[in-house]
């Protein structure tokens, strides 16, 4: 793997995500949902800093997870209409280099919008659990990354891409409360058709992160101790992103030119 | 590097008409919007509650942001658009069936109980106030060291609003019997004393102030200072009104 060759993919991915008004729409956009707190916090009759905190935590993380894939999505799909995908790999550029560049590049930019994130909580949350929050929106953030990747690197195609990444997302975040409805239903059921879909769940729920563990909003409200959840969520980080990133790759040196 | 490239030329480039059908659209929606968007203002009764699983799944899994969220619309569900609905026709059964699922979804949020009896506990209807008290005395016993703030209200709703002593009282006493915690101030532990002296039980509240200070629960030294000289006062009243 060339280090300058990524490093330099990687810079021209920050500057795409700056030229392209990214950054700032994102900025824009916290500015708004934390207007919105604020408003919000004005209802509240009671625990208006909770109110503000929980709801400014989960609009910040459904925006930042949605516009991250996104941008991730249309950014390829541009260079690969372009031709600029092809235009770096006729020169002697490993092909992990490319990968490792952009999903180097977009980590970037998933670190300023942590960032954001956590200045517009401070004003809630305590510091060293907004700082926590927000580190844990940033490890969600790169397997969104790596997965939008994936997706773009098979299918080719924002509508598919984009679809795929949400319900990744959807069913990762409720994966748990999806098993719980189905390992205690209202009225047993010992059909064959209910035994299967609940071992696929058991199946799928092996197979997907487990991101309802991340960024919770308990955190910031009721400050509990969460050693423990960080360290989860960095080892589902390590462990998932050098997964799909293993995958990407796959395909990504398979592909024809 | 140039960051941003001027993307778009003068407004100059747009042919005339482009622009004359723009603003008349744009004035043409304004006065459709004017003219045939009619706001019909109706009443909804509240709708039964779903299940907690149901509000985890819709959520994501996000149950804290939730709970917050559904106790927002429920507290301004008297508000509906162009209608307001007195909280006397409001179906407090409902309202509880609907704080419950709230304190099932987060089981450590305490905004539904404080909205029970300083929200709807205000209404003019005494079976409606103690539906409220009842409500939140039920759910303090679940958790009484975290739920002991909701209480001291419902003592004050008690005593002051719905103006049963007795009641204020006996709320009193669920205090002093299960919150037990150290966060739980002495003041509160210690409201029953005050009822009964206001309801001339003298002698009552002598027995509670000798328990407190025999039990060794008061550890601080200020605290069983002033309940010392709350006992002789009482007993000095005794005297007087012997």
């Amino acid at each position: 793997m060339n280090h300058n060759l990524l490093l330099t993919i990687a810079k021209y991915s920050i500057w795409e995500a700056i030229r392209d008004k990214f950054l700032i729409f994102i900025l824009l956009g916290f500015i708004t949902l934390f207007c919105i707190s604020l408003f919000i916090g004005e209802l509240a009759i009671t625990e208006g800093l909770q109110m503000q905190s929980a709801i400014l935590g989960s609009t910040l993380r459904l925006f930042s997870v949605f516009t991250m894939g996104l941008f991730v999505i249309t950014s390829m799909v541009r260079e690969f209409n372009d031709k600029g995908f092809e235009l770096i790999l006729s020169h002697p550029v490993p092909r992990s280099s490319y990968y490792f560049g952009k999903f180097c590049g977009f980590s970037v930019a998933a670190l300023i919008i942590s960032f954001m994130s956590f200045c517009c909580l401070c004003f809630y949350a305590p510091v060293n659990m907004s700082l926590l929050w927000s580190f844990s929106l940033f490890c969600e953030l790169l397997i969104i990354i790596a997965l939008s990747l994936l997706c773009l690197f098979s299918f080719n195609s924002i509508t598919i891409s984009f679809s795929v990444v949400t319900a990744f997302y959807i069913l990762s975040r409720s994966i748990e409360a999806i098993q719980l409805i189905s390992d205690s239903p209202i009225v047993a059921s010992g059909s064959f058709s209910y035994k299967f879909i609940n071992s696929m769940l058991d199946v799928i729920a092996y197979i997907i992160p487990d991101i309802y563990k991340f960024t919770q909003t308990d955190w910031l409200v009721y400050l509990p101790d969460v050693k423990t959840d960080i360290l989860i969520v960095v080892s589902q980080t390590l462990i998932y992103v050098s997964l799909i990133s293993c995958v990407a790759l796959f395909d990504l040196y398979r592909k024809e030119l | 590097m140039n960051l941003y490239v001027k993307q778009t030329r003068s407004i100059s480039f747009v042919p005339k008409s482009i622009l004359a059908v723009l603003i008349l659209s744009f004035f043409i929606q304004c006065f459709w919007h004017f003219t045939f968007t009619n706001f019909v203002a109706k009443r909804h009764a509240l709708p039964e509650p779903p299940k907690a699983s149901f509000i985890r799944l819709a959520s994501l899994d996000d149950s804290v942001s939730a709970a917050k969220l559904l106790m927002l619309w429920l507290q301004a569900f008297d508000n509906q658009p162009g209608v307001s609905i007195p909280l006397k026709e409001l179906n407090y059964d409902r309202v509880i069936q609907w704080m419950n699922l709230i304190l099932e979804v987060d089981n450590k949020i305490q905004y539904p109980l404080l909205a029970a009896i300083r929200f709807y506990a205000e209404v003019q209807d005494e079976e409606k106030q103690r539906k409220m008290i009842a409500y939140v005395s039920n759910k303090f016993i679940e958790k009484p060291n975290e739920r002991w703030a909701t209480m001291a209200h419902a003592v004050y709703m008690a005593k002051h609003r719905v103006k049963d002593v007795a009641l204020a009282l006996d709320i009193a006493k669920l205090i002093r019997q299960y919150a037990k915690g150290d966060n739980v101030p002495y003041w509160a532990k210690q409201m029953e004393i005050f009822i009964l002296e206001d309801m001339g039980e003298l002698e009552s509240a002598k027995i509670i102030i000798g328990g407190l200070l025999e039990s060794g629960e008061l550890q601080d030294a200020h605290q069983r200072k002033f309940l010392g000289q709350r006992l002789e006062e009482i007993e000095q009243r005794q005297k007087k009104g012997e």
